[in-house]
Order: C-alpha cells, then sequence, then structure tokens
C-alpha cells in the first residue's frame, strides 16, 4: 500500500480516506516496537534525512526511531552543526541534499511553509516535522491516534484546544484531522492568543475556558511559551495559570471520562498541573509512544512497496 | 521642423475633457495640433512621419508617482536604465524613483548622481528625497537642496515616520519650499513583524499578520497632521477600505492638499494569492481583502484615490526564493499595469477616463509637474495602446532586470505599441 502523494505538508490536504489509511498503518506498526527485535527489513536501503532548523528532542527522536525500525538510513542534521551558519539558503541546502540521493526528507523549520518550498525544490519525498505556525502533521496524527485507541472514532466527540492557538501548528493540524473524521473543535484562550478568522479552519473559539472544556471528551492542552509574556500576549504564568491553566477543579466541567492531551514539552504547573498531568486520565506518554508508530506509517505510505501507481515528483 | 502626425487614434486626455478621434501633430519636441479626424486632411510633405493609430488609445505619457530604481547601491536589482526601459515598455514616459537606495537619497551629492544618471535613460526620471536623513526618521533633510538638485517630492517610503512630532515637521518645511510630501502610513508597533495581511487567510497559513488598523491609525495622523499645516500630502500605496474611508471623508471637509495614490496589484488581487507561500506577492503594505480591493477600486471611480503608482519594487532571487517571513517585500510593476488596470475597466470597476487621469493629470498636479496632457504647446510625451492585442507576462520578455510579479504566466488585454518621449519614440512594438 501506498499513498498516492509525494509529500506529507499538512493535515489540510489530506483526505479523509488518506487520514484513516494513516492511521490504520500506524496501528498495525505499533506492534514492532513491542517486540524484543524491534526491527522490520522494509524500507532496508532507503535513506531519510531529517533536517531540523529548530530545536526539538520527541519529534527528531521519534522520527529516527521510527527510521531505523523501518530499517532506513536515518541521518541527523540539525542547524548548529549544518553549513545554514555559513549563509547558505534553504534551497540550496535542500538541492545539496537532494544531490546525495535521500528518498525521504524530514524538516521542521521555524518558517510557516519551508516544507512547501522545499517539497518543489527536491523530487524526494518531504516531510513536515513542524514549520512555523503552520502545522504539524505527525502530531496531530499521533493524536489522533491514541484517542482512536480509547474512544474507538472519533466522530461525535469533542476536542478542546487550549492555550496559545495563535503560535500553534498542534492547533492548525489538530483542527483539520479531528474535524475531518467527524469530532467538533473548540479553540480557547486568551483573545491576545485566538488569531482572526480561525474558525474558517473548522473550529469554534472561545476565551471562555468552562465553555471549551464543558463535556468535552479530548483535553488538549498547548504549551505556554513563557518568552512571549514579553510581547504582552498574556501578562505573566501566574495569572495566565489561573484562568487557562487545567487543574482538577476545572476538568470537573468536562466528561468523565475525558482524555488528556499535551504535545509536550510541558510546564507544569502553568498550563497543566502535575496532578492533571500525572493523573489518570493523562495520554500524554501514550502520545509518545504512538507517535513512533504513526512517523512509521508515514515512512512505510510513502517510500514503501512499488512506486507504480505513486505521481512523479511535483 | 520635423512633424509626425498620429493619425486616427482614440485621443483620452482627461485633463482636456477629450475623447474621441483626433489626429495629433508633433512638431519637435511639442504636441503642435490636435485636430478632429473626420474633418483633417493631410498633405503628405517632405519630413513627415504619420503613425497610424486607428483602433489605438493615444494617451498623454503615463506617470509613475512610486518606483524604486534601486541605483545607486542595488544595482543588482534595477537600474535607472533597465527601469527606465521597464517604464517605457508599460508606456510610462515619467517616473518618480523612492529614496531607498544605498546611500539613501538624503543630501544633494545623491540626488546629483542619479539626475546625471536620469539624463541618459529613455524616460523621464525625477527622483524623490529622503524626509529624514538616512531615512531613520530622526532629522530633516536638506530640503530646500534636494529640490534645487532635481527632487521632486519628499518620502522615507519603505519606512514609516514613527515619530508624529518629526512628520509634522517635515510637512511645514516641505510645504514651505513647494514639496509634496509622501506618507508610507504604516503603524510599525501594529504591523510588528506581520508578513501578510492579519485575518483568515494569515490564520491559516500561520503567517504573522499586519492588521488594516496599522495602516488606518497612521493614514489618520498624516490627514490630520496635513489639515494642521496644509501642507501637500500624498497617502501612497493605500490598502486598506478605512483609509479610503479617511481621505474621502477628508477631502468632502474640503482638504485640497490631500492626494492618495493605489497599485495595480493591490487593485487587483486580494490575500488569497499569498496561498502557497507566493513571495512574489508579499509586499509591504500587504494585499488584503476582497473587501478592501472593492473599496479601493471605488476610490478610483469617485476620485478619493487620484493616482494609480505601480510601487514598482524590484528584487532579485536572492531576496525572494527564501522562505516566505524571510523574502523582501515588493513586486515589479512598471510593464503590467497599464494592462492590469484596463482589465479592471473592461470589468466595470471604473470608467476609462478616470483611470487614465489617474495615471496621467492627477499625479502631475499632486507633484505641480508640468505634464500629463497633450494639450497644444505641451511636451509630446505619449503612450499609444492597442487594447485588443493581448500578452502574456513571461520572465524572458520583461524589460526589468528583476522578475518578482505574480502575474507571471497571465495573458492580459492591451498592449503599449509606442511609448514616446519629448516627441521621439523610446519603445516600439508594432503589431
Amino acid at each position: 500500500m501506498r499513498l498516492n502523494r509525494k509529500d506529507i505538508l499538512g493535515i489540510e490536504d489530506l483526505s479523509v480516506e488518506e487520514l484513516e489509511t494513516i492511521l490504520s498503518t500506524a496501528e498495525s506498526f505499533k506492534e514492532v516496537s513491542t517486540r524484543e527485535i524491534k526491527k522490520v527489513p522494509t524500507l532496508r536501503g532507503k535513506t531519510i534525512i531529517n533536517l531540523f532548523y529548530e530545536a526539538s528532542t520527541r519529534t527528531r527522536t521519534s522520527f529516527e526511531i521510527a527510521a531505523k525500525r523501518m530499517s532506513a538510513d536515518a541521518v541527523n542534521i540539525s542547524v548548529s552543526t549544518s553549513s545554514v551558519v555559513k549563509g547558505e539558503t534553504l534551497k540550496d541546502t535542500a538541492k545539496n541534499l537532494e544531490a546525495m540521493k535521500p528518498d525521504c526528507i524530514v524538516i521542521r523549520h521555524s518558517s510557516s511553509g519551508a516544507p512547501h518550498g522545499i517539497a518543489g525544490y527536491v523530487g524526494c519525498s518531504v516531510i513536515n516535522a513542524g514549520d512555523g505556525n503552520h502545522e504539524h502533521p505527525s502530531q496531530a496524527l499521533l493524536d489522533m491516534l491514541t484517542v482512536r485507541e480509547h474512544k474507538k472514532s472519533l466522530a461525535g466527540l469533542k476536542l478542546a484546544i487550549i492555550g496559545d492557538v495563535k503560535h500553534s501548528r498542534v492547533a492548525r493540524s489538530n483542527i483539520y484531522g479531528f474535524t475531518k473524521l467527524g469530532a467538533s473543535v473548540v479553540v480557547c484562550g486568551p483573545a491576545t492568543m485566538l488569531p482572526p478568522g480561525i474558525e474558517a479552519l473548522g473550529c469554534k473559539a472561545t476565551v471562555n475556558v468552562e465553555d471549551a472544556l464543558r463535556d468535552a471528551d479530548v483535553v488538549m492542552m498547548l504549551r505556554i511559551q513563557l518568552e512571549r509574556s514579553k510581547g504582552a500576549d498574556f501578562p505573566n504564568a501566574r495569572e495566565y495559570s489561573r484562568l487557562y491553566g487545567l487543574d482538577d477543579v476545572k476538568l470537573r466541567k468536562a466528561k468523565k471520562d475525558v482524555l488528556i492531551l499535551h504535545p509536550g514539552p510541558m510546564n507544569r504547573g502553568v498550563e497543566i498541573s502535575a496532578e492533571v498531568a500525572d493523573g489518570p486520565y493523562s495520554l500524554i506518554l501514550d502520545q509518545v509512544t504512538n507517535g513512533v508508530a504513526v512517523r512509521m506509517a508515514l515512512f512505510y505510505l510513502l517510500l514503501g512497496t512499488s512506486r507504480e501507481d505513486a505521481p512523479k515528483a511535483i | 521642423m520635423e512633424l509626425t502626425i498620429i493619425r486616427g487614434g482614440t485621443l483620452v486626455d482627461p485633463a482636456t475633457g477629450t475623447n474621441g478621434l483626433y489626429n495629433v501633430y508633433i512638431s519637435g519636441e511639442r504636441i503642435a495640433s490636435i485636430r478632429p479626424f473626420e474633418s483633417d486632411t493631410i498633405d503628405p510633405s517632405p519630413g513627415l512621419t504619420i503613425i497610424e493609430a486607428k483602433g489605438r488609445f493615444v494617451l498623454p505619457g503615463l506617470i509613475d508617482v512610486h518606483t524604486h530604481l534601486r541605483e545607486p547601491g542595488y544595482e543588482y536589482k534595477e537600474t535607472i536604465q533597465s527601469g527606465a526601459m521597464a517604464g517605457a515598455a508599460g508606456g510610462f514616459t515619467t517616473v518618480l524613483c523612492m529614496a531607498n537606495t544605498k546611500p539613501v537619497n538624503d543630501c544633494e551629492a545623491v540626488t546629483r548622481q542619479i539626475i546625471e544618471k536620469a539624463g541618459k535613460a529613455v524616460v523621464n526620471v525625477l527622483p524623490i528625497g529622503a524626509l529624514s536623513h538616512g531615512m531613520k526618521g530622526e532629522r530633516l533633510t536638506e530640503m530646500h537642496e534636494l529640490k534645487s538638485a532635481g527632487c521632486v517630492a519628499i518620502s522615507d517610503d519603505g519606512m514609516p515616520v514613527a515619530n508624529a512630532g518629526l512628520m509634522r515637521t517635515a510637512l511645514e518645511y516641505a510645504g514651505g519650499v513647494n514639496l509634496t510630501v509622501i506618507s508610507h502610513a504604516e503603524t510599525p508597533e501594529l504591523a510588528s513583524n506581520g508578513v501578510m495581511n492579519e485575518g483568515a487567510v494569515s490564520t491559516r497559513m500561520g503567517l504573522a499578520g499586519i492588521p488594516n488598523a496599522a495602516e488606518d491609525a497612521m493614514a489618520a495622523r498624516d490627514i490630520q497632521l496635513a489639515e494642521l499645516t496644509g501642507a501637500r500630502l500624498h497617502v501612497a500605496h493605500v490598502s486598506t477600505a478605512g483609509a479610503v474611508a479617511l481621505i474621502r471623508s477628508a477631502k468632502g471637509r474640503g482638504a485640497k492638499n490631500i492626494t492618495a495614490e493605489a497599485t495595480p496589484h493591490h487593485l487587483t488581487l486580494d490575500h488569497e494569492a499569498v496561498g502557497g507561500y507566493n513571495t512574489n506577492a508579499k509586499m509591504n503594505p500587504p494585499l488584503r481583502s476582497m473587501k478592501d480591493v472593492q473599496a479601493l477600486r471605488a476610490g478610483i471611480a469617485d476620485g478619493t484615490i487620484d493616482c494609480i503608482a505601480t510601487d514598482h519594487a524590484p528584487h532579485s532571487t536572492i531576496e525572494k526564493d527564501v522562505e516566505f517571513d524571510k523574502a523582501a517585500n515588493g513586486v515589479i510593476g512598471l510593464e503590467t499595469a497599464f494592462s492590469l488596470i484596463y482589465g479592471l475597466v473592461l470589468q466595470g470597476a471604473f470608467e476609462l477616463d478616470k483611470a487614465i487621469a489617474a495615471m496621467t493629470i492627477n499625479p502631475a498636479m499632486a507633484f505641480g509637474l508640468a505634464k500629463g496632457t497633450l494639450r497644444v504647446g505641451s511636451i509630446a510625451d505619449i503612450t499609444i495602446v492597442n487594447p485588443s492585442r493581448t500578452w502574456t507576462v513571461s520572465p524572458a520578455t520583461l524589460k526589468s532586470k528583476s522578475k518578482n510579479t505574480p502575474f507571471i504566466g497571465k495573458e492580459l488585454k492591451a498592449v503599449v505599441e509606442k511609448t514616446i518621449v519629448n516627441g521621439k519614440i523610446v519603445y516600439d512594438n508594432p503589431e
């Protein structure tokens, strides 16, 4: 099986069928990570480059482990060790990497749209591992997989995404993903963190955290970037935490069997209390486990098996 | 004296209220006579050149009061010579060039250097002097000296004048030396790190937005200062419905010292053009919503927006073939301007006469230039356009050194066939 596309740049342009295919493939790959020998030969001889222009522990490690469990050769490039510091353009970097004949470039970049640029420059597959404030498709897929394991289906669920939606690529990808699979999504945060026209992505928006949490099946807390308080998006962590931080009291508004997600890294005591983060509803570590399976599925569906039904490079 | 007759074209000269079939007689550098085509008989004589213009528009040479010709300092993007060629190809006989060169055109010496190069250019190139030294928004330039050296207006375009006190002083002082001040109306703290219009599209694309209020607030300030000082203010590249309303309201209360311009791209495209992270649709002010586009068109139609100016801003692939948020602002516009505006006329956005006025007599009046009309005795700067020919925008045929336009590949109506400056054909593109 294979997706009929070269790149995974965002959830926005994936069809429901593609999402279902990725999620069911990921489910089948989960088992590999439980084996004593955690490796399948599926992508032997394939080369995957993880090109990370932003600091990342979780996502980069997850992509690397996923590649290795598929027997692909994974090469990690982070900005501080590459020629980027010498002033090379993204296009030149991409073209040079392509000249080494990789099968896939995984890119994380602080500029929204950078993966789209690279996808246009190179013939190999490109996976967006997070671009600016735009999308983080593999994160949304692992979130969807995690919820699906507990709720069977996403259809009819209410997802509340709380935090700095404006600067969150995780929020955007999850709004697209959950609504495509039939869930309703409400985003919530101080008005400074709700960007104009966010409803056009298919969600509701509110500044009232109780409204957002009421009858929620899933609550996704976004990381608050404390450095943003300098830009006056919010006065300080204490006030933010009082209004929007998820604790046991606020959580009572949600459904009894609510699931708690957080893309990490967490600011314990700011957007999420330690009790909630470590509590019985928290799936935060399941998300991390599922991240590997989702990324194995993406590699498999882009690089695996035959190429005949796949389109040529755009 | 050599005599040239442009025969049988549709002469559109809003300054004289002319729109009909006329023969235009050029003697040397000047318009010698305008005669109705039907009743005119031409006696062939030696030394007489006849330009057949049947089915063509014969227009006063177009005037663009807002270009960036990049020389001195950024000659890899454009030179005065290449920019003037692009202007001629777009039917412009006069272009004003902004001061954000390297060094900035903030003193007599730089102005003189530009004027010297302009002397060899195919169209009239008139420099705009900086408002503040180095365009730093701190200290006024020597505006009298700039004017003596050849500057025809004052602006820190590209950089908003953040300090209201400095803007007031600049208007007062420039008024005293009879120069129009051009405002790049943008509130820096509101534009912040924005790279496109703030709205549903910026939210979807995850790009930082620039709200309409960034322009509206600064336009309001500068209009107030123009009314306070009585000096001539020209609001550059208006992009928002709010700024159009502010200018309309100022004119409504009788402010005759305020003029404004809109660009062909802001009149044509909305913020959806940025889709796919197209850096050739990135400029400042950004492409706005369709509601703003409609307001700009209505502004041309009712005369609130006096001028159509291109904000021709050449950039090389070094600045444009990069991440969207890191890409330079600006698009080229000289060569596509008339066709885009004519396309809007065909769509019914505004009347042809309004559009021609906005590209000829109105900019001339706003900056006190003795141009923009084909009245008998005036300088023979003439543009001849074939409205029934079409052309496709292609990097290979653009005269500008830079190719940064969102209209690449677009088929446009109306081809500039001849551009005549001082009675001489400087651009010829026959059918």
